[in-house]
């Protein structure tokens, strides 16, 4: 399934962003940019997440951190050196940040200068990007070709996750040059079809009707994705799992292939499990 | 909770709705650039301002224009303030 594409890279940039914290950046990072390695595309997921890193957990890679992104920036170490290869999968890397240092430490022209070195090797750049709309977070986003907005269908997150697509047409680098402007998707995360049905959670169509943007993808509620981190595996390369197959239905889409929107759905529990009130 | 819990619980309301109809007032207010929020708005607030000031003393900041949308309907909402000589708390409002 990994085969190294020997055509020059394509060197695209996409963020994945939400604003609001907890809505599933980092897993969607790390199991979208493992699905694209996957599928043989030559991809490095980069953590923007100055001070808080948690995708070298995610990815599985934490003990062998040496070297990281600022770093890099900061010219004491070489980008060959900061970039750990996963072990699973050949044509994926992983850039961690620090975990000592503050946002203060990213600097445009260091981002910059890293991308345009990756972009010189890599088909896709993920930048997966911190919380919030500060400094980091729109440092992920700037150089952005496309951006990959995780929204839950919840108000805060998709009241955010408005501000942050605000943020995509205003304060890129593709918007302050007058280039095309950033494609931005949604991609719904923790979705659970159960509750819908009850009128307790938004509608996929509710949510990008008040977006309006395309829809990426449907990712469900899954037990799987909690299982995953705590393993160290990106949700796409652990065992299979609904989750697992939206994410990887989500990457068709994103490279450009015309896959139909399924609602995946976490199996409910039987009523055995209902009387004996054993829950996920 | 209890374990006729499901046939003892009244119907609740549904809340996605509400959920949905909070964050499209919210949104359209907080607009963002390149969003489906009118950009005439402030160019529209500087001509209302003009006409008025032909015919009454107000300031730049005591006419306010907003735009609400709901259930399809959407309404422009203009609110002036004026000064202590003139009538107070007059107010015009526009349904389209």
């Amino acid at each position: 399934m990994t085969q190294l594409k020997d055509n020059t890279p394509l060197g695209k940039v996409i963020v994945i962003t939400s604003g609001k914290g907890g809505v599933g950046k980092t897993t969607s990072a790390a199991a979208i940019s493992a699905g694209l390695a996957k599928r043989g595309y030559r991809t490095v997921v980069i953590d923007f997440d100055v001070g808080l890193r948690n995708l070298d957990m995610i990815m599985g890679c934490e003990r062998r951190v040496v070297f990281d992104f600022i770093n890099v920036i900061q010219g004491d170490a070489r980008l060959k050196q900061a970039l750990i290869k996963d072990k699973r999968v050949e044509t994926l890397s992983i850039l961690p940040t620090s975990q000592t240092r503050d946002k203060d430490a990213l600097t445009k022209e260091g981002v910059e200068e890293v991308l345009k070195e990756l972009k010189k090797d890599y088909d896709y750049i993920v930048c997966d990007s911190p919380a919030g709309i500060e400094r980091g977070a729109q440092l992920a986003m700037y150089y952005a070709d496309e951006a990959v907005v995780v929204t839950n269908p919840e108000v805060s997150s998709v009241r955010d996750s408005d501000r942050v697509l605000g943020l995509l047409a205003s304060k890129t680098q593709r918007a302050e040059s007058g280039e095309e402007p950033v494609k931005a998707q949604v991609l719904l995360t923790r979705h659970d079809q159960a509750r819908i049905d009850k009128g307790e959670m938004m509608t996929v169509e509710d949510v990008l009707e008040l977006l309006a943007v395309p829809l990426l993808g449907i990712v469900p509620e899954s037990t799987a994705v909690l299982r995953a981190s705590n393993v160290g595996m990106p949700v796409v390369l652990d065992a299979p799992s609904n989750a697992a197959a939206a994410y990887e239905d989500a990457v068709a889409r994103l490279v450009g292939e015309d896959v139909p929107l399924k609602v995946g759905q976490e199996k409910r529990p039987g009523l055995i499990s209902r009387l004996f009130g054993r829950s996920a | 909770m209890s374990l006729f819990g499901f046939a003892l619980k009244p119907r609740r309301s549904k809340s996605a709705q509400t959920a949905k109809d909070r964050l499209q007032i919210l949104l359209a207010h907080e607009s963002r650039s390149g969003s489906k929020e009118p950009d005439y708005l402030p160019k529209l607030q500087r001509d209302i301002i003009e006409v008025i000031r032909k015919y009454m003393k107000v300031q730049d900041d005591d006419v306010m224009i907003r735009m609400e949308r709901e259930n399809g309907l959407s309404s422009l909402e203009i609110n002036i303030e004026m000064s202590a000589d003139e009538k107070k708390g007059e107010s015009a409002k526009k349904k389209d």
